[in-house]
């Protein structure tokens, strides 16, 4: 702050201990010991007495304990104290000590490949801790996933179940569009393609309908979802041949998805976590799926 | 002089205001001056239209009565929210939303953290996405239109206060939001919360 108001801020604090100080030594002596003061309200009286001792001293004491305190710490102005403490000075003490204490509980899992991590028990302790943090919120405790949220301990991998895939899923987070197609296809158009979608994880459907299905599958759908239907990480495009499905398997929920599209976003957490931090991550969730 | 004072209220009542005034000038005068406090960080920008009428609903909602958004500079905050909130984030607030009850989370820097559709299940019901929490729910969001009759007065009114709505921004304040929902305005208030600064831990 510019000089002047830096003075503003001494005279103002200092001025202020002072007032008091000499208003507390002012009113010590009293005119007229034992004597009242002459007001009288409906009565009652009031004596002319000091304020008692151990009141006086507090009082004192705080006013040696605040010049005290304005001298070690920062409130004089530019006056920086003598101690040199700032609050973000104080944070980053308290971040370098603790980089220092758990910094190397992390970064001596950097080097060691995930398959081999997701065995270790340390490793998955830590994981789980970071994991319920950071991930459940959205993926549950358990990494059970819920409507709309990927299940992580089943065996499908929206984005591709390698290492590397998953380190890049958490890091930079992914965003899977799945195009409406409901102008495109119309009403009808939308259920038979639900039927064959449907006919893939060998569920009784109108056959009829599931072959004019598969034709706008083969149209449309295969540039993501790949001929054989059995999704591409490239895109994040789901497998359809099997039971798992992200955002329900009923006819409802299928043609809903056909008709409006679906748009899934992984928010990216290179700006939150340490690389060291997402390494152990990935082991984790890489050793959600050891059961599959 | 004290029998004057003692039998003239109004007197007393300046004193006091005098007396009490020292303190709160010398802390909150200098602020005034301070750049650090007055100027924006670099590439702050005022509110969207949506986003302005979101921050309204999470007023009228009273999301900042259990919602702080201020992160303070101590570890443990840092390590759970980000970056401790500066100043410069906040010289557009007109009011400031910082809150001072922390029965959720802080959402200084709630932006990006979720993706949008989290934050749809999450206001019509947070107990699918986070089963132990007691958030209420707020279905209506989503059933209710945005209404945007007052969107262009209200950046009218906060130019008035300094944050730099060109006349320009004003005039198309309600341009696409004819269609929008209070849930999608709250949502784009979120998602832009704290977003400026970032902190890798």
């Amino acid at each position: 702050m510019s000089t002047g108001i830096s003075w503003f801020v001494i005279i103002g604090t200092l001025g202020s201990i002072l007032g008091f100080f000499l208003l507390l030594f002012m009113n010590r002596k009293i005119s007229r010991p034992g004597q009242t003061t002459g007001h009288s309200y409906d009565g009652i009286e009031e004596y002319d007495n000091p304020l008692p001792a151990w009141w006086y001293w507090a009082f004192i004491l705080s006013m040696v304990f605040g010049l005290g305190y304005l001298a070690y710490y920062p409130g004089l102005g530019n006056f920086a104290g003598l101690s040199g403490w700032t609050q973000v000075k104080d944070l980053e003490e308290d971040r370098a000590a603790a980089a220092e204490k758990y910094g190397p509980i992390f970064a001596q899992y950097r080097e060691v490949p995930i398959d081999e991590l997701a065995k270790n028990p340390d490793v998955v302790k830590i994981g789980r801790r970071l994991f319920t943090t950071n991930c459940s919120v959205c993926h549950g405790a358990t990494g059970q996933g819920s409507f709309g949220f990927p299940n992580l301990t089943d065996s499908e991998w929206m984005w591709g179940g390698s290492n590397e895939a998953i380190e890049e899923t958490i890091t930079n987070g992914r965003n899977g569009v799945m195009t409406p197609f409901g102008s495109i296809l119309g009403e009808k158009g939308v259920s038979e393609a639900a039927s064959y979608v449907m006919s893939l994880s060998g569920r009784e459907v109108d056959p009829e309908e599931a072959a004019k299905g598969k034709v706008h599958f083969q149209t449309y759908c295969f540039v993501c979802h790949g001929m054989d239907a059995k999704g591409q990480a490239m895109f994040g495009a789901p497998n359809l041949t099997n039971e798992i499905w992200l955002y329900g398997n009923s006819r409802l929920r299928i043609e809903y998805t056909i008709k409006n599209g679906r748009n899934n976003q992984m928010p990216s957490f290179k700006d939150k976590l340490s690389a060291d931090k997402i390494h152990i991550l990935a082991a984790y969730v890489k050793s959600l799926g050891a059961n599959k | 002089m004290n029998d004057f004072i003692e039998k003239n209220i109004g007197v007393m009542l300046v004193l006091i205001l005098i007396a009490v005034s020292f303190g709160g000038a010398v802390e909150i005068i200098p602020l005034m001056t301070q750049k650090v406090v007055t100027q924006p960080i670099e590439g702050l920008k005022p509110l969207s239209p949506l986003q302005l009428e979101g921050r309204d609903i999470y007023i009228r909602e009273g999301c900042n009565v259990c919602h702080s958004q201020m992160i303070r500079p101590l570890r443990a905050e840092v390590e759970r929210y980000g970056h401790y909130t500066v100043a410069g984030e906040l010289v557009y607030n007109h009011p400031f939303l910082w809150g001072s009850k922390r029965t959720g989370p802080d959402l200084a820097r709630v932006g990006g953290l979720y993706s949008d559709a989290w934050h749809r299940a999450h206001l019509r019901d947070p107990r699918s996405v986070v089963p132990e929490s007691n958030m209420p729910a707020f279905p209506w969001l989503f059933e209710k239109k945005l209404n945007i009759d007052d969107t262009a007065a209200k950046l009218k009114a906060l130019q008035t206060l300094g944050v730099p709505y060109t006349d320009e921004q004003i005039a198309k304040a309600t341009d696409g939001l004819d269609d929008k929902t209070e849930a999608d305005a709250l949502i784009a208030y979120l998602q832009q919360l704290g977003t400026l600064i970032k902190d890798r831990r």
